[in-house]
């Protein structure tokens, strides 16, 4: 059956895929596209639209894939699929956790893996910001090229963010700044 | 009432709103531990973004919280792709959404960035800290314009802390003893 078939590959990729979204996208490869049911080239140009829309990745894909296999219930039961290997592991971690909290060899892994979190958002955002900047297109083998609309979009935001900051004494909230920078995007880009 | 946290919760822009809506408005978790939570969310399966949301809503609210956070998380996008996956082909000719995506993209990297600066405080300032710190941001900067197929670059450096970490324990506890 074509649902029970859905949601047991997006349950095997959401269970075997480790990191972000795209360490999905071999298996995607592997398992969705030999299966004919997304093209090659169809994959190439989803993963653009999915950069470009809120959600992860791994969620994006499956509702894409379900709805165009098997209708509604089909992108239903893909998205579940892909999501139920998540809320299983997490929550046994999560309760076994919640025991060992205090443990002195797990405070010690935490201080250790700390500075690494860090470092991985940082590094994403420094990621972002050179492609969305300096890039031309998505890859980091494609050809430099300035981006001078999204550097005064950014200069814009921030001045704007610190002067809300000075007279509000506090920061805007995260759903009003991409608000703002949605509705500033609009204007810089189209004109 | 949860969900409502996580209706504009994806990819990269998902991380500093979690980190903002949870533990600065909310004050449902402290920053240190969602650090806790990231690293664990990249060295499980699954999605890190999914992980995040289930294990925020169990601290919150246990194993019907973790479980409503994350269809919470999952609805919009659901949503918006299933909208777009009927028109998608044409979806980013339309000159006004590519405008508006290219804006969202510079305000998830000033958020990013906020979030750095706020999650730092629940770093503690050591030279072990710093050197792990720099350690793993040369490491996925360098490997990111090299493609050397390598796919699990995050998961081995959240290894390489966790290793650390238990480590300078072991050491502590020995010198403890002697002393």
């Amino acid at each position: 059956m074509i649902f029970f078939e859905l949601f047991y590959t997006f349950f095997l990729i959401g269970l075997f895929t480790f990191g972000g979204g795209y360490a999905m996208i071999p298996m995607i490869q592997e398992q969705v596209v030999s299966k004919g049911w997304i093209s090659e080239s169809n994959l190439t140009d989803f993963i653009a639209v999915s950069e470009a829309t809120p959600g992860p990745f791994a969620i994006n894909i499956s509702t894409f894939v379900g709805n165009s296999v098997g209708g509604t219930f089909g992108a239903i039961c893909a998205t579940i699929g892909v999501i139920l290997p998540s809320i299983i592991v997490i929550l046994i971690i999560a309760m076994i956790m919640k025991k060992f909290m205090k443990n002195k060899y797990v405070q010690g892994a935490l201080n250790g893996v700390r500075p690494i979190v860090l470092a991985l958002i940082l590094s994403t955002a420094l990621m972002l910001l050179i492609k969305v900047i300096f890039l031309k297109g998505n890859s980091f083998n494609g050809e430099w090229e300035f981006d001078i609309r999204s550097f005064a979009l950014l200069i814009i935001l921030s001045g704007m963010l610190f002067i809300y900051k000075k007279v509000r004494k506090k920061s805007l909230g995260a759903i009003k700044l991409l608000g703002l920078s949605a509705l500033l995007g609009i204007i810089i880009f189209t004109v | 009432m949860k969900i409502g946290v996580f209706t504009f919760g994806g990819g990269y822009a998902m991380i500093p709103i979690i980190e903002e809506e949870v533990t600065k408005k909310r004050k449902w978790i402290s920053e240190i531990e969602i650090m806790d939570i990231l690293a664990i969310s990249e060295s499980t399966p699954g999605p890190i973004a999914v992980n995040t949301a289930t294990y925020v809503g169990y601290k919150v609210a246990g194993v019907t919280g973790g479980i409503i956070a994350t269809i919470g998380l999952a609805i919009p996008s659901f949503a918006i792709i299933f909208v777009i996956s009927f028109f998608y082909q044409d979806f980013m000719k339309w000159p006004v959404i590519a405008a508006m995506f290219k804006g969202l993209k510079v305000g998830v990297i000033i958020l990013l960035f906020s979030a750095v600066i706020r999650l730092k405080k629940g770093v503690k300032v050591n030279f072990i800290s710093v050197l792990l710190f720099v350690i793993a941001l040369s490491l996925m900067l360098v490997f990111s314009f090299i493609d050397t197929g390598f796919k699990y670059l995050s998961l081995s450096l959240i290894l390489l802390g966790i290793i650390t970490g238990i480590v300078l324990t072991l050491i502590a506890n020995k010198k403890e003893r002697k002393e």
